[in-house]
């Protein structure tokens, strides 16, 4: 929440120190315990599968928090929130994109004789 | 630009509507200004991101086809330097969000002690980075191309690193820093004696920046040698107790292509790129569990690793990173010189109510570097 100034401008909101120092501890929190559960996490019998999106999901709320609160979008105009996560899309456009066409040249590599190279067929 | 008096206008409250010194003429009004300001520095965050993705697109490719290597390399990153390094980075997000609220409620003293301890963390954050940087330097852990792992540290050759036992290329990372200091040191003396108080404020906060390297320098070698010990790493500990480790797999590239290229290629979808992860990973732990049994086979020197395999491996990985990590050390070497800039005018007492957007805007990027380093802390640091 912000803090309530009469005299401020409507555009001028600051965040409340009390809710900074929140988010800093919950970001502190949060690190700590994804750290933890890498260095603990086999130890503790976590599937390894398990590891990498549990990774993921700590770093996106902290993401969030720092977002939202830090960087005020929580009461910032939609339009300026729309801009960002519209970015968001595109990276994951750009990523999926990509990796559907990882396989685009494997018929090429494995065709690819490395010990008779007279042999290799040069496909168009 | 008009200068406005050095002092803080925190009691300037009740005039703050009458004169805008700061609103160019093109604007109705400070809120128009501050809103437009936002937006555009949104859409320069929102580029920043899609460069940014560029690197983290290298970086799925090459897990998703390769995660053995991810597991290899993993070892020889340091993961409490690098949560240390987040920390910092954290802690310099929250004086930054400090820092704009003082800027908002028009306090410019308080203002200018956050943006300070923000730019300290920052050079604190260079400096552990360096200590990380020049310890895999050292050791050979470079990217593909020039990649020549030695698992020893060679002894310094310079005089400072003789005295201090630190590394010759820590020693080059030093160097400008030092000037710096040495430089800001200089010109704040001389500012003082032509009476140039302002100024002289300004280039003693410059010196304590760059003291911050100095200090996060010391910090990551304290960090290194308490959690790698003085002489073995934890890597070469690692290495020692398992020697196969890297070999095993690089050899399993070889031997196993055409099971590596039928799984690993054919299959987008990340679950089951991760189940056949783990497929491997149980195949390698048989691999230790053989070799030492059976002294190794003929084709395969544990001691003398075949550098070609490792590089192409390993190194490819060590590309990405240093392509990561050093993009992200330039946007904190660029957040650092607009800190500077949100300082002195902190120092003029520029900010006010209806005044702030230039610090608001510099925060913004700032907290962008922080998230971005959140993203690629446990992607880089944190592969287990």
């Amino acid at each position: 929440m912000s803090d309530h100034h009469d005299d401020l401008p409507a555009f001028c909101h600051p965040v409340s120190t009390k809710l900074l120092f929140g988010v800093f501890f919950g970001l502190i929190a949060l690190t700590i315990i994804t750290v933890a559960t890498s260095a603990l996490g086999s130890a503790l019998g976590m599937p390894p599968a398990f590891a990498f999106p549990l990774a993921m999901v700590i770093a996106t709320m902290k993401a969030f928090l720092v977002c939202a609160f830090f960087m005020h979008m929580w009461w910032d105009k939609s339009f300026n929130v729309l801009a960002f996560l519209s970015s968001l899309l595109f990276v994951t456009l750009f990523i999926g994109m990509t990796m559907m066409d990882t396989g685009e040249y494997q018929p090429t590599i494995e065709a690819f004789d490395v010990n008779n190279l007279a042999n290799v067929e040069v496909s168009e | 630009m008009a200068v406005a008096d050095s002092h803080d206008t925190h009691d300037d409250h009740h005039d703050l509507y009458d004169h805008g010194e700061f609103i160019a003429h093109h604007f109705d009004s400070a809120e128009q200004q501050f809103d437009s300001g936002k937006l555009g520095i949104w859409l320069f965050l929102v580029t920043e991101i899609l460069f940014f993705s560029g690197l983290f697109v290298a970086y799925t490719l090459y897990r998703t086809n390769h995660p053995e290597v991810f597991e290899q390399a993993h070892v020889f990153l340091n993961k409490y330097l690098g949560g240390l390094n987040t920390i910092v980075l954290l802690f310099s997000s929250l004086t930054m969000a400090l820092g704009v609220r003082a800027a908002q409620l028009g306090r410019n003293k308080n203002c200018s002690i956050y943006i300070l301890i923000t730019m300290v963390c920052a050079t604190m954050f260079l400096g552990v980075k360096a200590v990380e940087y020049s310890h895999k330097w050292d050791m050979g852990i470079l990217v593909r191309s020039a990649f020549n792992l030695t698992y020893t540290h060679p002894t310094p050759t310079t005089e400072i690193g003789k005295a201090l036992h630190i590394s010759d290329y820590l020693v080059y990372l030093c160097v400008v820093p030092a000037l710096l200091l040495a430089g800001f040191l200089v010109a704040s003396v001389i500012s003082k004696l032509i009476d140039k108080g302002t100024l002289a404020k300004f280039m003693i906060a410059m010196a304590i920046t760059v003291s911050g390297y100095f200090l996060g320098v010391c910090i990551g070698i304290i960090f290194m040698n308490a959690t790698e010990g003085e002489t073995g790493s934890t890597h070469a500990s690692v290495i020692a107790e398992q020697p196969l480790m890297l070999m095993a797999s690089t050899q399993d590239d070889h031997a196993e292509d055409d099971h590596d290229d039928g799984h690993d290629h054919d299959d987008h979808d990340k679950a089951a790129a991760d189940s056949n992860h783990e497929g491997e990973h149980a195949d390698h732990e048989e691999h230790f569990g053989a070799h030492p049994a059976d002294g190794g086979e003929a084709s395969f020197d544990a001691h003398h690793p075949d550098p070609s395999t490792l590089s192409r491996d390993v190194g490819i990985f060590f590309s990405i990173y240093y392509c990561m990590t050093g993009l992200h050390a330039i946007h904190i070497i660029a957040g650092i010189i607009a800190l500077a800039w949100l300082y002195w005018r902190s120092l003029l007492g520029h900010w006010r109510t209806d005044y702030f957007g230039p610090v608001d805007y510099v925060g913004l990027y700032w907290h962008l570097v922080d998230l971005i380093w959140i993203y690629l802390f446990p992607l880089l640091y944190l592969i287990d």
